[in-house]
């Protein structure tokens, strides 16, 4: 067991390094520089030499590879080349932000995912089974800034119950934070509800198709006892890989609701980084998604060892 | 003063409610129809007179978070808006698109115009105490000189010296005359920061707003200078701007309410605004232009001006403001001054669509290939659709036109200045001279076409430093004409700022050269009520 979990924390870092590696191979190889990208129109070859050399884009690309990573390790994540903030100063609140819209959508989706998703087994093929599906399915096939700016017509320009700028601050109570981040909240919820409800729906029907819940209905148990007791936690496992699968989303995918809500989080820095090749912040936001995608991974995986006795015995 | 105009003064100094004026006057004997004018004229008054307090919040596009508070970095709206308010001008685009002294109380040229004296402000002092003297503005003037990255560097490059000659006084030589210097200083990087600044990232400034939280790319917030040195100025006690890069969602942000004030109103929906009993739009004509450049080399496609007469007759300019810009804009001449300029040449006729002569122009060219337009919406949003609407324009003379979509991402350093037919556009520069000399004179950086006429050349220096206004204007008209004539570059339209506003803000007009009244909107507006 413990042995497995060492083994897959080895896994995960090599595969952080190797992540490291492509996304600098990635940002080395788009067309123009950051010096550039700066001036835009403004440019002239001589103050894109000098912001150059100021910037040490001059130098080879595998020392500055060498230098980041090494310094990343020791937890710097190096200057940020476009404002010469070092990358953890503009990095570190909008990680916090990111991380609390992740974890109020979370705490809102996976138990009303997994209860809706019991729910439909319990229910199979009843009237509450097809139009939970269907409402499920219709919020996940609308593209997510359309969920985005229907809840802001109606939640915030017509009923005047939300706030339709989730701009946070350092300093909001966290009431105030909660009322800021509603909206973008429920539509993350509306994304993300529905693959989890159907995984735990499908898997549970699965486990229902076995022996011994055949064994459990014989000894006269009623439905939702058999699903809840018997089937469910056999059913765990998948429908853990799909929260995990479902949580990174929320973490690293959510930049489409951070511009239309104005949320100052992780993905907008990183696309305006992209822009402005600003390679220090690439890398780092590169850096923090991969490990958020394997430390949930490596979660999920332990998890769904713990929930499986075979498994948990170890060899 | 009559008893009714004793109340309405005591309701303008705020020691009487509205109500209570309107009940007292009623009293008084006045009829509903009066009460309604005295209502009226009340209004009339808060809209006009400022007012102090409050806390304006804004919501701004155009900010990233690579900003930042060094005015050589500056680069975009949010920078200045919020930059404006707390770093003080030289010199700043007053009305009627004239040089307005702000830190500069007067100025004058030596003879030829080649030499300047600015006298500057006394009594002023940094956010920090520190009092602004000559020695501040000579370091911030060198800011944007020599081995620089500001985007002033260029217009800057004429200055050959800056001297203190006085605790309040420098002199700034120019390599040749200008007789519109005063007018190059007012570039918006120009700024004042204290004499060696090591950080620019956290110069104080002199302006009405001390800067109070910055986090670039989300949110400027700033609180009233005490000791700010002008009393039409900085109304408001402090501002919150908001960054929003996305249009719809800065349009829902003004309408739910939770900022005043926003810039870039979409054009198609600047009419649902309007229309908003509460809400209302500020609509600036300026030098914002389209471009889609002609690469002119010797050899290249577009060395051959029947083929560059054959575009310019071969585009739909009115139909291109009528649609793309919602009719807020106006079709262009091919030369980039604004209609709003003193040296716009107002003789050169617009330029109709026609078909018939632009394929005239195409058979005589002997072209028969396809051209190319290269085209990002990194450029402007709606420069795709631009050069579609040209496709479609240009078929009709019987010309074979393909719009090749570049990546946004290295736009600006590997397609434009490069390409033979590139959409592109320009902020507009404060002068006529400067902005032909920037994109089209013979030393210009960014001549996007290669454009070169020595005539036109010759024209241009001697308009430069001709300080006869008469003889000035002949020159640049004569260049305008010219350039126009050659085809130098294509310059479909000018397209308007819209600004929103909600009915709090007050001091919010139309401005001669860029949005939110030239940026300085946070110390020149105020708030009602």
């Amino acid at each position: 067991m413990l042995r497995l979990v060492i083994l897959r924390l080895a896994f995960g870092a090599a595969t952080v390094l190797a992540a490291s590696m492509l996304i600098f191979a990635g940002t080395e190889i788009l067309p123009g520089d950051l010096a550039t990208a700066i001036l835009q129109n403004a440019a002239t070859p001589e103050n894109v030499a000098e912001l150059r050399a100021q910037l040490g884009l001059d130098r080879p690309p595998t020392v500055r590879y060498l230098e980041w990573i090494g310094h990343a390790v020791r937890g710097d994540l190096g200057v940020s080349l476009s404002n010469q903030h070092p990358v953890m100063e503009d990095l570190a609140p909008r990680l916090r932000n990111t991380f609390f819209l992740a974890a109020f959508a979370a705490l809102v989706a996976v138990p009303l995912a997994v209860m809706l998703g019991l729910l439909a087994a319990i229910y199979q093929n009843s009237l509450y089974d097809r139009a939970i599906n269907f409402v499920t399915l219709l919020t996940i096939s609308i593209p997510e800034y359309l969920v985005g700016y229907l809840l802001v017509k109606y939640f915030s320009v017509r009923w005047g119950l939300f706030p339709s700028l989730a701009n946070v601050t350092a300093d909001n109570t966290l009431l105030q934070r909660i009322d800021l981040t509603f909206l973008p909240m429920l539509t993350l919820v509306l994304v993300v509800v529905a693959h989890m409800m159907r995984m735990t729906r499908a898997s549970v029907l699965n486990i229902m198709a076995s022996p011994y819940i055949e064994m459990a209905f014989l000894k006269g148990l009623s439905k939702s006892r058999v699903v809840v007791r018997h089937a469910f936690p056999n059913a765990l496992a998948p429908i853990i890989a799909v929260i995990a699968l479902n949580l990174a989303y929320l973490v690293v995918g959510v930049v489409v609701v951070e511009v239309v809500f104005v949320y100052p989080g992780l993905g907008q820095l990183l696309v305006d980084a992209v822009s402005k090749h600003d390679l220090p912040v690439v890398q780092a936001c590169g850096l923090i998604f991969a490990c958020v995608f394997i430390l949930l991974n490596l979660a999920a995986d332990v998890m769904g060892i713990l929930s499986n006795p075979r498994l948990r015995r170890g060899r | 003063m009559s008893h009714l105009e004793y109340l309405q003064k005591l309701h303008r100094s705020g020691r009487i409610g509205r109500r209570e004026l309107l009940g007292r006057a009623a009293a008084l004997g006045a009829s509903a129809t009066a009460l309604a004018g005295i209502v009226a004229s009340e209004d009339a008054y808060a809209a006009d007179t400022p007012r102090k307090g409050g806390v304006m919040r804004l919501g701004v596009g155009g900010g990233s978070t690579t900003d930042s508070m060094d005015v050589t970095s500056w680069n975009d709206s949010v920078a200045t808006v919020g930059g404006f308010a707390i770093y003080g001008a030289l010199i700043e685009v007053g009305a009627g698109n004239k040089a307005a002294g702000d830190l500069a109380e007067s100025w004058e040229a030596k003879p030829g115009a080649a030499e300047w004296v600015f006298n500057l402000r006394k009594g002023v002092t940094f956010h920090n105490g520190k009092t602004f003297n000559a020695d501040d503005v000579v370091f911030s003037i060198n800011l944007h000189r020599g081995k620089t990255k500001s985007g002033a560097a260029g217009s800057f490059s004429a200055i050959t010296d800056v001297k203190k000659t006085g605790e309040y006084q420098i002199t700034i030589s120019l390599k040749s005359g200008d007789a519109d210097f005063p007018m190059v200083l007012t570039d918006y990087h120009n700024r004042m920061v204290p004499a060696g600044t090591t950080d620019l990232g956290k110069a104080p400034g002199t302006n009405a707003y001390m800067l109070d939280s910055y986090q670039p790319g989300v949110r400027v917030q700033g609180k009233r200078y005490p000791n700010y040195y002008r009393q039409d100025r900085g109304f408001v006690d402090g501002f919150d701007l908001t960054v929003i890069n996305d249009s719809t969602a800065r349009l829902n942000a003004l309408i739910s309410g939770q900022v005043d004030v926003i810039n870039r109103v979409d054009p198609k929906v600047a009419a649902l605004v309007k229309g908003k009993r509460d809400l209302g739009i500020v609509v600036s004509s300026g030098g914002w232009h389209t471009v889609v450049s002609l690469l002119q080399d010797p050899g290249a496609m577009f060395a051959n001006h029947d083929l560059r007469l054959a575009m310019k007759y071969g585009i739909d300019r009115p139909q291109l403001v009528k649609t793309l810009f919602g009719g807020y804009g106006s079709p262009g001449v091919d030369t980039p001054i604004p209609k709003n300029d003193p040296y716009f040449n107002n003789t050169i006729k617009p330029i109709a669509y026609d078909p018939d002569k632009a394929r005239f122009h195409l058979k005589k060219s002997g072209f028969a290939g396809a051209v190319t337009i290269q085209v990002s919406d990194a450029a402007f949003n709606g420069a795709v659709d631009m050069a579609t609407l040209f496709q479609a324009n240009l078929a009709k003379a019987g010309l074979k036109v393909d719009v090749k979509k570049e990546p946004a991402d290295g736009f600006w350093s590997n397609v434009w200045l490069k390409g033979n037919c590139v959409v592109s556009y320009w902020a507009g520069r404060t002068t006529a001279t400067q902005m032909l000399d920037v994109g089209y004179g013979p030393t210009a950086p960014w001549n996007e076409s290669h454009y070169k006429n020595p005539k036109f050349g010759a024209l241009l220096d001697a308009a430069r430093g001709e300080l006869n206004q008469a003889k000035r204007k002949t020159l640049l008209f004569e260049a305008q004409a010219l350039m126009s004539a050659d085809v130098a570059t294509l310059v479909p339209a000018f397209r308007d700022s819209i600004d929103g506003h909600n009915n709090r803000i007050g001091g919010h007009v139309p401005a001669s050269l860029s949005d939110m009244n030239n940026s300085n909107i946070i110390s020149s507006g105020w708030l009602k009520a």
